[in-house]
């Protein structure tokens, strides 16, 4: 699904991302994790296309095709989304038609609302006044009515108080399975065969680990992919001995 | 890049001549006048609308009110039937202003006459269009506008050209008068043309509990448009609303501005501004009085510049006692990169985002107006958002 090769990035004349090697196979969810300012969210960027953020070296293909020169709507096209952990605000433009542009049939649009508890904001303008949690709400929203098959999404988990978290890990694993919450059951089998899409997710807390079976974890340390691993497992040891140690461990 | 405009000098504009036939029926209009009617949000079905005002030039080619105590009349016909109308001309405006007013008084060319008697509520909005037809005219129209005691009237009023019309003055006077307890909600839509001079001059008086509503829309060329209209809140508790959505194409120029003076305890205002130059020179201009205590005020102007554009707001606030709030926001800007790549990571293209921040930076939800009219005011965005790239 994704594969990034030997990447190299720099941001405003500095290195920020150097040697990065990973691949994200269809049906697979990564979990990225790091201290703060190791490129977690410069990587997530990158692989969408944003501007800045200028590869050097290296390639990123999705889907089998280079796709380090294309413009961010054209990767959006081929089904990469994106979940912002700070989106701007957009005056005038009201969330419903937002979850348009992004796809949404405007008979599905209260339905999908409804999901992630957000049908009294489908009138509001984009982002405005919206808290943290909100904020994460309508971002998930918006990847609901995309539905890409690579889902990059940046600290689901942060600035949503304790209740909600529930809601956005159950809604983001529906998601990643591909099966947009339908309330149809399937069994484990089922849904492991059924899932097609992957994953790439930061997490500072890991709580979303409960709700989502992420597959792999890789750890960036200043701008380098340390290490990889069981998610729980690096986890574990990242909240035991903080990254310093975790990562010198690994080093040994 | 920008380059200042040289205006004529008002006598360089033809102020006698353009004469045209009054119609029964807005069907009579030639095609293309009521394409470039409609575009100006004129109903030319009028259907859903309580009474219809259309001035072409120097002449009035359509006039009548179709809702019981709603008066529409040009303004020498309301001068002959009402004796007392004469106090109220020139009540608001000083006919010694400037040129283009003082032009207004010597030779004035109709105008129309709108009022809704007490209590009564229009069903539907009136309509009026002033029309210029012929090159080089000056059509210099006076208007009065007169809600009585808890009436309710909205008004739409549209001003526009002949296509292709090479060169015009258009001068406005309009007096509004709100009176106790009553809501009049004003609409202009601007539809202009490439040579033409625009200046509106109005003055609106409004009593105690009254409610004026003062929408101005204007999205495509215009040489020259200088307006500054000023609302007198004279009561207790009365409120006045400015909303203004100006474009300024390459070659453009505006200066444009709106000033409320809040006289009375417990009176509000509201001056809220979308500037938009794709090339043109905005100035945009605010003025907020505030000279008793308890009154309070927010002006907001927010500017957008795409390509080579000015846009120079100026939003003043001047407070007369203590315990008054009154308040601004201006922001003169470009769209920022980040909310075009959000929408791209959304899937559109660069060129699309940037039409969908334009037109959501236009829109601007306002409090008080019937439904058909924010329906007006959608349409023409919509219409103009094509120009404005």
């Amino acid at each position: 699904m994704l594969e990034i090769v030997d990447l190299k990035v720099e941001v405003e004349g500095k290195i920020i991302l150097e040697h990065i090697d990973l691949e994200v196979p269809e049906g697979k969810t990564y979990i990225l994790f790091g201290p703060n300012g190791s490129g977690k969210t410069s990587l997530l960027r990158t692989i969408m296309g944003f501007s800045g953020y200028n590869v050097v070296e290296g390639k990123i293909y999705f889907k089998g095709k280079d796709i380090t020169d294309l413009p961010i709507n054209e990767r959006a096209r081929m089904g990469i989304g994106m979940s912002f952990q700070h989106p701007p605000a957009i005056d005038g433009i009201k969330v419903k038609d937002l979850l348009k542009i992004c796809g949404a049939k405007d008979e599905e649009i209260p339905e999908l609302a409804r999901k992630v508890n957000f049908e009294h904001f489908l009138d509001r303008d984009v982002n405005v006044g919206f808290s943290g949690g909100e904020i994460k709400r309508s971002e998930i929203l918006q990847l609901m009515a995309q539905q890409p098959d690579l889902l990059l999404i940046d600290e689901p988990e942060s600035g949503v108080d304790l209740e909600n978290i529930p809601l956005i890990g159950r809604v983001l694993n529906f998601l990643l399975k591909g099966i947009n919450g339908n309330g149809k059951k399937y069994c484990l089998r089922e849904e492991r065969e059924a899932r097609k899409r992957s994953g790439l997710i930061i997490t500072h807390t890991g709580y979303i680990l409960d709700y989502v079976d992420a597959d792999l974890a890789t750890v960036l340390f200043h701008g380098r992919i340390a290490c990889s691993g069981n998610p729980r497992e690096l986890l574990k040891g990242i909240s035991e001995h903080g990254y310093e140690e975790c990562v010198k461990c690994i080093r040994m | 890049m920008y380059k200042d405009v040289i205006i004529p000098d008002v006598d360089e504009f033809k102020h006698e001549g353009g004469e045209h036939e009054y119609i029964d029926d807005l069907e009579q209009l030639s095609e293309e006048d009521r394409q470039q009617m409609i575009l100006a949000g004129i109903d030319v079905k009028e259907e859903q609308r309580s009474g219809t005002y259309i001035q072409e030039d120097q002449s009035v080619v359509h006039c009548k009110a179709k809702q019981e105590g709603v008066e529409v009349m040009d303004v020498r016909t309301a001068l002959e039937k009402h004796e007392w109308l004469k106090d109220y001309m020139w009540s608001g405006v000083n006919p010694e202003a400037d040129e283009y007013t003082k032009k207004a008084y010597e030779k004035p060319h109709y105008g129309y006459f709108i009022r809704v008697l007490p209590g009564v509520k229009t069903t539907y909005p009136v309509q009026a269009c002033l029309y210029l037809e012929t090159d080089n005219l000056s059509q210099n129209v006076h208007n009065i506008i007169i809600a009585e005691e808890d009436s309710e009237l909205h008004i739409i009023t549209g001003c526009a050209t002949k296509p292709h019309l090479q060169s015009g003055l258009h001068i406005g006077i309009s007096e509004f008068f709100v009176k106790k307890g009553a809501k009049l909600s004003f609409t202009m839509i601007h539809n202009w043309a490439e040579g033409v001079y625009v200046r509106p001059r109005s003055v609106a008086m409004v009593e105690e509990d009254g409610l004026f509503v003062n929408n101005y829309i204007s999205l495509r060329n215009v040489k020259s448009l200088q307006m500054y209209p000023t609302t007198h809140l004279n009561g207790p508790n009365a409120i006045a609303r400015y909303n203004s959505i100006l474009v300024a194409p390459e070659g453009s120029h505006m200066d444009v501005g709106g000033r409320v003076i809040l006289k009375r305890e417990g009176c509000r205002a509201e001056i809220v501004a979308r500037t938009l130059s794709t090339g043109g020179k905005i100035i945009a201009r605010g003025h907020l009085v505030g000279e008793v205590p308890g009154i309070k005020a927010h002006l907001e102007c927010k500017g957008l510049i795409l390509g080579d554009g000015l846009i120079h707001a100026i939003p003043e606030l001047e407070g007369k006692a203590p315990d008054l709030e009154m308040s601004h926001e201006a922001a003169v800007g470009r769209i920022g990169q980040e909310e075009i790549e959000y929408l791209m990571a959304r899937g559109l293209s660069e060129d699309e985002a940037t039409s969908v921040i334009v037109r959501g930076f236009l829109n601007v939800d306002i409090k008080g107006l019937p439904e058909q009219l924010q329906r007006e005011i959608d349409r023409a965005i919509e219409q103009g958002e094509g120009k404005f790239f």
